[in-house]
């Protein structure tokens, strides 16, 4: 591929596999435009048994990417899911071969707006075509195709990616042995749509993003990717964990400044979180991410009935939500658990305590994991995949 | 895994064919499930109440939500299981008479067991001493309470009437959890708690 990779794209691919798909058979978008060739980054743990009987998809989040329980190439930091997978952790690659594939749309090595259009040669920008959730998971298929596995023991991931583990179980239900979407809903909420608004407005009333060929102009909307990210940040959290956490404590000194520094550590925090997104991600990926989880509606695509979206499904269920969650409350775990009971699926679903928002399921949360490892071992005793230590 | 239950329990368990699918209502943590589950090879799925019930059982690796009788069975299709199993759990009921329906909607049969609000003692205590009832099997004061539509077992069988559901079996036990044979009246009398099988008529 033609591709002049930015940095972060080219740590990230040589600490990565990666496929290139579609050259033969194009993916065909939900908005009708065939995209082909195009490249999907991902990276596995553990290994694939004979039977082809182990496998575990992890869906990622929105800002988060394949590189689950490892240093990250870009930050340096620990992988984002540490808490789960790894020896001896809940999933342990021991014991499953576990794959996590960087989406479509976004900038960690999978095609998205910083590739070039094959057919014109030229960067796609903005003229990326708009990708969905249904799109995302449609290239993952196509990458297991391509490796061979025929289904999945579980495909399990939290807000965006139990988004698409909910689009996994509704369009490849034979492929699915077991699902877990956390911390998440079947349709993106008007108040989650609105946040998205003000963060791509902010992206987009930038004037480095040059109606987002900044690269070409060699300018990087870094204020706009910024104040788009603080302010998702805080849908993440709870109003109780920030006043737990800063309260309205003041950043290296004792009196206001009467200015507009950030007095308050609550915002140097914001700030601190706005100002290292940027060196990882890319502001027209956020566009189009974003966008595709305003885009979800999983019922909107079964007639109106979220139940027809699991008719006859043989998937075994487990969702999980957080008390203190109001990006996508209990509530909407619920609606899909009642669609779940209507189609007569196989269903669990635990509410757990906490009061860390959103962001718990990255959490060291022990209630998700003993809910995750039971309902896991419960599963592969059916799977027939032997004793789980 | 133990392989013993409630008495009461194991008599709901015995009645459930093998291989069958059954949902309990108001399972608890789980133990009449995981009996089922491994000692019947049933597909059993819980419905519980409480938050530390539901995800008790699901760490455990049964399929459970938290719902309550009175709401949640009204999302089921008909005919989904074989068995839908209320244990201990009608009389905390706010429509027991409209939860029978939904169960004998959802499930082929339904499996009751209920304490006896006319044992000899609960007659004994209201009578003589003038209070309550407090016993073994109801063992609350009357303002805490769950349980708001107690019955006895001839009760019930005046409900199966009316509602016209077919009594399969009906086991009544007494206050030693011993099986009892006896005339429906006595029955009625010494039995502590009963266990019926229904089926739609």
């Amino acid at each position: 591929m033609l591709d002049d990779l930015t940095d972060a794209e080219r740590k990230a691919l040589a600490q990565c596999r990666h496929a290139v798909l579609g050259a033969e058979h194009p993916l065909r978008l939900d908005c009708g435009v065939d995209l082909g060739p195009y490249r999907v980054a991902y990276q596995t743990y553990g290994t694939l048994n004979a039977a082809r009987t182990n496998a575990v998809l992890i869906c990622h989040p929105l800002t988060c990417d394949q590189f689950v329980a490892e240093r990250h190439p870009v930050t340096g930091k620990e992988g984002w899911w540490d808490s789960l997978v790894g020896p001896g952790k809940v999933l342990d690659p021991a014991r499953y071969f576990i794959i996590c594939v960087n989406v479509l749309g976004h900038c960690m090595g999978t095609t998205g707006p910083l590739a070039r259009d094959p057919a014109t040669g030229e960067p796609w920008n903005l003229r990326f075509p708009v990708v969905t959730i249904g799109d995302m998971v449609r290239a993952q298929a196509a990458l297991l195709d391509h490796l061979g596995i025929p289904d999945l023991f579980c495909v399990i991931g939290g807000s965006m990616g139990g988004m698409q583990v909910l689009e996994w179980a509704a369009t490849y239900p034979k492929r699915v042995f077991s699902a877990v979407p956390i911390a998440c809903a079947a349709h993106h909420s008007a108040q989650n749509i609105a946040f998205h608004e003000v963060g791509r407005q902010a992206i987009m009333a930038d004037p480095e993003w040059k109606g987002g060929d900044y690269r070409l102009h060699q300018t990087v909307p870094a204020r706009g990717l910024a104040v788009a990210r603080m302010t998702a940040h805080i849908t993440y959290l709870s109003e109780q964990a920030l006043q737990r956490k800063f309260g309205r404590a003041l950043q290296n000194r004792n009196v206001l400044g009467f200015s507009f520094d950030a007095d308050f550590q609550v915002e140097s925090y914001l700030r601190h979180q706005g100002s290292t997104f940027v060196d990882r991600f890319d502001a027209n990926s956020y566009l189009y991410i974003t966008r595709a989880m305003d885009y979800f509606d999983l019922a909107g695509a079964h007639g109106g009935v979220l139940a027809n979206a699991f008719k006859g499904t043989p998937t075994r269920f487990c969702l999980m939500s957080f008390t203190s969650d109001w990006l996508f409350p209990t509530r909407e775990s619920r609606e899909v658990v009642h669609a779940l009971n209507a189609a007569a699926a196989n269903v669990s679903f635990v509410e757990v305590e906490s009061d860390k928002g959103h962001d718990a399921f990255l959490l060291d949360e022990p209630e998700m994991f003993r809910t995750l490892s039971g309902f896991l071992k419960g599963a592969a005793a059916v799977r027939g995949l032997g004793a789980v230590s | 895994m133990t392989a013993t239950i409630r008495v009461d329990l194991q008599l709901i368990a015995d009645m459930v064919e093998p291989g069958t699918r059954a949902l309990d209502v108001g399972c608890g943590d789980g133990s009449l499930l995981a009996y089922l589950v491994n000692f019947k090879r049933v597909d059993a799925r819980g419905m519980e109440l409480s938050q530390a019930g539901v995800n008790a059982c699901v760490a455990n690796g049964l399929s459970v939500i938290q719902g309550d009788a009175d709401a949640a069975l009204r999302d089921y299709p008909d005919d989904a299981f074989d068995y839908v199993i209320l244990s201990q759990t009608l009389q905390a009921t706010r429509e027991p008479r409209e939860v029978l329906r939904q169960m004998l909607r959802v499930g082929k049969r339904a499996i009751v067991s209920f304490p006896n609000f006319a044992h000899w003692q609960v007659r004994l205590r209201m009578v003589f001493g003038g209070r309550m009832p407090e016993t073994p099997s109801l063992p609350y004061k009357w303002y805490d309470t769950p349980n708001i539509h107690l019955c006895s077992i001839d009760d019930f069988r005046a409900l199966c009437r009316d509602m016209g559901v077919r009594v399969e079996r009906a086991i009544v036990l007494n206050s030693k959890s011993r099986r009892i044979q006896m005339p429906p009246l006595l029955a009625n009398l010494i039995g502590e708690q009963a266990v019926f099988m229904l089926r739609r008529d």
